[in-house]
């Protein structure tokens, strides 16, 4: 029986229930900025300065960074473990998918503090 | 007594896929694929806000085919992923989980993702 300690939480039903909560937050912030740029075709520098810098939208954003994060990792967490597991990769599987999930783990990390460091340097 | 190794066949290439199913991977794909167009968009909006120099080379980046096209794609991904995920978890809440209901919400999901990747080719273009 194998322990599982890469998943965002301990609990299967949590990262379920995680998956749920930052996929409405992410639609909605989807939204919000769509609907937007869809009322701005003439953006200039100043309303999307005045938009993201806004305080609620700083937050909403962050928000949304990190939802990205937890979102995504248990998205890129199923799909590794889906695929990369020794039926197609022989003996090696657990190896490469940790590499996988290394490499994901570190990207998404990146994204959150670029994001955070374009938002609140505005 | 041992079951011999039963045999497997697995040529996807000569599945016949039911549409919920083709929804179903392109929900994955289509998550996947808005991983790496992340960057993309996080570049821009890191350049727009910057400055004004960096605002008018992303403008006139994004003026260009190539980078518009990428945009797009990127776009499309999001769009595909936010209207089938929007049925995930209306399945969740046991709306349209019967067969019937999953094959008419699969068209559903195509239907409405097709329109909306359309027209907002059309916004950027």
């Amino acid at each position: 029986m194998v322990t599982n300690i890469t998943s965002l939480s301990r609990s299967g039903l949590w990262d379920w229930v995680i998956q749920r909560i930052t996929a409405v937050v992410l639609a909605l912030y989807t939204l919000c900025v769509g609907g937007f740029l869809l009322a701005n075709p003439d953006l200039t520098r100043a309303d999307l300065v005045g938009y993201f810098g806004h305080g609620v939208m700083q937050m909403f954003s962050t928000l949304a960074l990190l939802s990205i994060a937890a979102h995504g990792w248990i998205g890129l967490w199923t799909v590794g473990t889906d695929y990369i597991r020794p039926h197609y990769f022989g003996g090696r599987a657990t190896s490469f998918r940790f590499i996988y999930q290394s490499a994901c783990i570190i990207t998404l990390f990146v994204y959150v503090l670029w994001g955070l460091q374009i938002l609140w340097g505005v | 007594m041992n079951k011999p190794a039963r045999p497997v066949y697995l040529n996807l290439f000569q599945f016949h896929f039911p549409l919920p199913a083709i929804v179903s991977i392109m929900h994955r794909i289509s998550g996947v694929a808005l991983f790496f167009g992340m960057a993309l968009f996080l570049n821009l909006l890191a350049m727009a806000l910057e400055s004004d120099a960096g605002f008018d080379e992303a403008a006139s980046l994004i003026a260009t085919p190539v980078v518009k096209s990428a945009v797009w794609v990127v776009l499309a991904a999001l769009i595909y992923h936010l209207v089938a995920g929007v049925r995930h978890m209306l399945m969740d809440f046991h709306i349209g989980d019967s067969l019937r209901g999953g094959r008419i919400g699969s068209q559903l999901t195509m239907a409405t993702s097709g329109v909306l990747i359309v027209l907002a080719g059309a916004w950027l273009w």
